[in-house]
């Protein structure tokens, strides 16, 4: 019997209680920041993201039972490296195509035109 | 004298047992890993391509923030339904364990049946796949995880079958704990979705 609570790595009533109630929390404030309009426009997106982050990580602990014990550790190392390749993925792809839109010559200019602005 | 030593082959036969399905869970863990950069480069493209709208409505236009919320909250109800399922396979509470994971199994189709519609009420406004790159983008990056949901679905219908066929098992326990990250997973995907494809894209 003993063994089997040892053996439950952290799957209990209140983990999943605690991490449904912080999931529906942040939720309902994301879809609030956006639909409520309570907050400045240029602070909005910010918002949204952060509180997605936190949930992430609610669900990561309550949900996915990762972190730092011995047991849970090699799950959290491969996260962190896929965490790692998901910033260098999407940060650069994004950080290339927006240096490519506002360097590159735009569509509707000819080349003589290009060198006109120059 | 044999009593004890038979309790102690049981022992080690029962570690054994469990380092195995450590080992396969950290292997499907991996699996979900990279799972995560299919789903990272479809972010990535439709970041490039969120302004692409080609004349085509964008997303202020198509999206409604109060369907997208209930279909939010549909998933998160079943990922929370997982976890009480888990719950009743550790304390090897069959009957408990088959229903939270038919409530999960219900909670996933009405998610996914919101999804269809989502796309078909899309398309039928001419605002398909093949409208704009941001839409392509879109049917892309959300049809992928309402796929993987789709799977998810299948997987979990098969696992209710074997759990009342063969009961709760160590065989049974590791292939739970498998759907298990599988299914949550899913729903951390889906919070980067509706954070960025449709928060973001409505602002």
């Amino acid at each position: 019997m003993e063994k089997n609570t040892a053996h439950n790595d952290g799957h209990s009533m209140s983990n999943s209680v605690i991490g449904f109630a912080l999931s529906l929390i942040l939720t309902i404030l994301a879809f609030g920041a956006v639909m409520w309009g309570v907050l400045p426009h240029d602070m909005i997106m910010p918002v949204v993201v952060i509180l997605g982050v936190l949930q992430l990580i609610a669900q990561l602990y309550f949900f996915l039972h990762l972190g730092l014990a011995p047991e849970h550790r090699e799950n959290t190392v491969y996260l962190i490296l896929t965490v790692m390749l998901i910033v260098v993925i999407v940060g650069l792809s994004l950080w290339v195509m927006h240096n490519a839109n506002v360097n590159m010559m735009p569509m509707h200019m000819s080349t003589s035109d290009a060198m006109l602005h120059q | 004298m044999s009593s004890v030593s038979s309790i102690h082959a049981d022992d080690g036969a029962h570690h054994h047992a469990h380092d195995d399905s450590k080992k396969t869970i950290v292997g499907f863990w991996l699996y979900l890993m990279t799972d995560c950069l299919i789903f990272a480069s479809l972010f990535a493209t439709f970041g490039v391509l969120a302004n692409a709208t080609a004349g085509a409505p964008g997303a202020k236009q198509l999206f409604d923030l109060n369907y997208v919320a209930v279909e939010t909250l549909f998933l998160l109800l079943s990922s929370f339904t997982f976890g009480v399922a888990v719950i009743n396979v550790h304390k090897q509470n069959k009957g408990g364990a088959l229903a939270w994971l038919a409530l999960t199994f219900l909670l996933g189709l009405a998610f996914i049946g919101m999804e269809v519609h989502e796309f078909s009420h899309l398309i039928a406004e001419n605002a398909g796949p093949g409208r704009s790159a941001f839409l392509s983008a879109y049917f892309g990056l959300v049809g992928t995880h309402g796929l993987h949901v789709t799977m998810g679905l299948l997987w979990l219908g098969v696992i209710m079958h074997q759990v009342s066929k063969f009961g709760l098992n160590a065989v049974m326990e590791r292939r739970i704990a498998c759907l298990s990250l599988f299914w949550h997973f899913l729903d951390l995907v889906w919070v980067c979705v509706f954070s960025i494809v449709y928060l973001g894209g409505v602002l």
